[in-house]
């Protein structure tokens, strides 16, 4: 913007110059060829008139250079005031996105720093919030309780006992695992085969399943889980492994999420292929699956973390607390295990990030491809 | 929508076209009554067999399409109907009946004794409230980052990563800081003693919702912030210089174009806000365990304290009214979207 203002000041200046010349030139030519005989001493008046208003004509000219000159310097300089003031707003706007990062960072930061604490340290700092009273409920004492940033020692003891002699953890961190790793692979699978015949034709009944199933990815856990409950008891699978999978292998995310995806891809692809003489499932299989490979990992990443994270689903549909995942069992640390649990945390935390680290670009169009329900 | 309804004409059902010539099939199919989809697509896989029985190779490339796109479905069509379909209509049914062994048809009376149910309401409205509470400020604070993230600063993409990150770190993980900075002692009560403010017990005190929340923000804000900065640079670039050359102020540009062409995701982003916020028992349950302090408990600790006592009826007909309201906020919020949508186009 600012350029383009500077710009036509000079421009507009030399233009006019030497039009303004021209004038005075034909001026002057005008005026010594009279039609009328002058004396001697009316030429010379003549001569001094003319003399005269070129000297004010240059004069003006002069004044106008000049002021021009003036216009361009303060231009310059409320250019430079403004550039100063957008250099400031930008710094403001930084330092103010630099507190929001810091505040956003701080609890992972914290949590990873705190798990090279050595366990006297944790307990010293922290002991006093997770003394427990009655059933897991939390009884609060008062001394102080001070959230510290940096260990004063740095030891890896928090994980060498959860690594070696601390078994349970371990063994719930591959709960998670056993969870969420079946649910994404057959989630994938099913909705893409899904997906393929939303995308592929779409009559009335189609559309209005596909509603259906919006509706369903809508609703929140409060409404699905009565139903998978009921579900889970009719099939004799309540408080197994299957209660947790197949009502996530089916849920209708990713059937939503890779039907818009495939919906872009362009139809004459396909008319390619059928004139070619492949079969549906030939155009499934080679056409549309290697064009829809980012959109899958996308998916993957978003259930991946929702999977992860997961508390609900096992609170309600398993009793047994040998099945549940890491997550549930975190919430269960007492305070015999406070030493340990920032390591737990970090080692739980560890698996997202890093998949966070690799794939962020496929995180970030996954999250924009589920904006707009309507399409 | 290159793949929609508009190839093909919309009254053509699936049903219509190949079986009609077939002696073994009842003339007239009910396109869409009684019978489920499940049903109709047995039925007509049956029609199918014996037609291809007769008409051999005739069938079009067409009708082949949309035979296989019902197969491709199939799956996840029983997955979705066992799991989810079948079971919530017999939750209908369970909220309308006395109980499950006797099957007496008894009306709203389930209704009427869980709106009179003080826990139920006690829930409701803590739901309601956390999230009349929540989900503006996670709107306008994400669409916040999401302009600040928009305009000329450095180390933009590492910003983005950083107000990212929040989102894929389980609750579970972060729990631990969130209990030592709002314990009674913690960092979060010398903070608002710094003020003045006397020390609060805040899992056990009506405060008890502002950690939450603020947990509830620090994970959700990185996501609703890529919605909008989607939506921002989903602006026409040429209304906005348009705008500036008329020397528009930067204020004025947010308000009058910006926000307009953010309407949808505005609205996209306020759902998913809202389902989010009702997910947030996860996070209470994380803090404080099954029996919060009563300005924390939840619509889902209300279900799942009757749904471990098997109190079928009270559960049915709470997740019922759940799903009616969910559906409503849905249906108004597209309502709002679609009428600011047309004000746009006018």
């Amino acid at each position: 913007m600012e350029e383009e203002r500077k710009s036509p000041v000079p421009e507009n200046g030399e233009q006019q110059l030497p039009a303004e010349n021209n004038s005075i030139e034909k001026e002057e030519k005008k005026l010594p060829a009279p039609a009328v005989h002058l004396s001697g001493s009316q030429r010379r008046r003549a001569a001094a008139i003319l003399e005269h208003r070129r000297r004010q004509q240059e004069e003006a000219e002069q004044q106008r250079r000049l002021e021009m000159a003036l216009d361009r310097e303060q231009a310059r300089i409320l250019h430079g005031k403004r550039m100063r003031r957008r250099f400031v707003k930008a710094a403001l706007i930084t330092v103010l996105a630099g507190i929001f990062a810091v505040l956003f960072l701080m609890p992972i930061v914290v949590t990873f720093t705190n798990s090279f604490m050595a366990p006297s340290e944790i307990n010293a700092n922290y002991g006093k919030v997770f003394e427990t009273g009655t059933n897991g409920g939390r009884v609060f004492i008062s001394d102080k309780v001070n959230l510290k940033f940096i260990p004063d020692m740095v030891t890896f003891s928090q994980y060498a006992s959860v690594l070696f002699r601390s078994p349970e953890y371990l063994l719930k961190f591959w709960n998670s695992v056993l969870y969420v790793v079946p649910i994404v692979v057959f989630q994938l699978l099913v909705a893409s085969l899904a997906a393929f015949g939303f995308a592929r034709y779409s009559g009335k009944v189609r559309s209005a399943l596909f509603f259906i199933y919006i509706a369903v990815m809508l609703m929140p856990y409060q409404v699905t889980l009565v139903p998978n409950f009921l579900v889970s008891g009719w099939l004799h699978i309540l408080n197994t492994r299957w209660a947790i999978l197949l009502p996530g292998i089916f849920s209708p995310f990713a059937v939503y999420m890779l039907t818009k995806y495939m919906r872009r891809i362009p139809v004459s692809l396909y008319e390619a292929a059928e004139i070619d003489g492949a079969g549906e499932w030939q155009i499934f299989t080679q056409i549309c699956m290697p064009l829809c490979r980012s959109g899958l990992v996308s998916i993957a990443i978003l259930l991946f973390i929702d999977y992860w994270n997961m508390v609900e689903q096992p609170l309600i549909l398993l009793n047994n607390s040998e099945m549940h995942p890491l997550s549930v069992f975190l919430s269960e640390i007492n305070a015999g295990e406070i030493s340990l649990a920032f390591a737990v945390a970090v080692i739980y935390m560890v698996l997202p990030m890093l998949i966070f680290l690799y794939g962020e670009e496929y995180l970030v169009e996954g999250i924009t491809y589920q904006g707009g329900v309507k399409e | 929508m290159a793949l929609s309804a508009g190839e093909e004409p919309a009254a053509e059902n699936f049903i219509e076209d190949p079986v009609e010539s077939s002696p073994e099939v009842p003339a007239e199919v009910t396109p869409a009554g009684s019978s489920s989809a499940f049903g109709r697509m047995l039925h007509w896989n049956a029609a199918r067999t014996a037609q291809r029985r007769r008409a051999g190779e005739l069938e079009t490339r067409r009708s082949r399409r949309k035979r296989s796109s019902w197969r491709f479905i199939l799956p996840s069509l029983i997955g979705v109907s066992v799991f989810f379909l079948v079971p919530f209509l017999v939750v209908v049914y369970y909220s309308l009946v006395n109980n499950p062994v006797q099957h007496v048809f008894v009306g709203a009376d389930n209704y009427m004794r869980i709106l009179q149910n003080p826990a139920f309401l006690t829930a409701a409205r803590n739901t309601l409230v956390f999230s009349m509470i929540s989900v503006p400020l996670a709107v306008v604070l994400s669409l916040f980052l999401a302009v600040v993230l928009e305009s000329r600063i450095p180390f933009k993409s590492y910003f983005r990563s950083f107000f990212l990150s929040p989102m894929m770190v389980p609750v579970a993980s972060v729990i631990l800081v969130w209990q030592v900075l709002f314990h009674s002692h913690g960092l979060a009560n010398d903070m608002i003693g710094f003020f003045g403010l006397g020390p609060i017990d805040w899992p056990k005190s009506d405060y008890a919702m502002i950690p939450i929340c603020i947990l509830f923000l620090w994970k959700n804000l990185g996501y609703n912030m890529i919605l909008f900065m989607a939506g921002l640079s989903a602006i026409p670039r040429e209304i906005l210089e348009v705008a500036k050359l008329e020397s528009a102020t930067d204020w004025q540009i947010f308000w009058s174009i910006k926000l307009r062409y953010l309407s949808s995701s505005i609205m996209f982003v306020t759902i998913m806000s809202l389902i989010n916020s009702f997910k947030v028992f996860r996070e209470i349950y994380l803090l404080t365990g099954d029996h919060p302090y009563g300005s924390l408990y939840m619509l889902q600790h209300f279900i799942n304290n009757n749904l471990s006592s098997l109190d079928y009826q009270k559960v049915s007909s709470a997740a019922i009214i759940m799903s009616v309201v969910m559906v409503g906020i849905i249906a108004l919020l597209l309502l709002a979207e679609n009428r600011a949508g047309r004000d746009l186009e006018s």
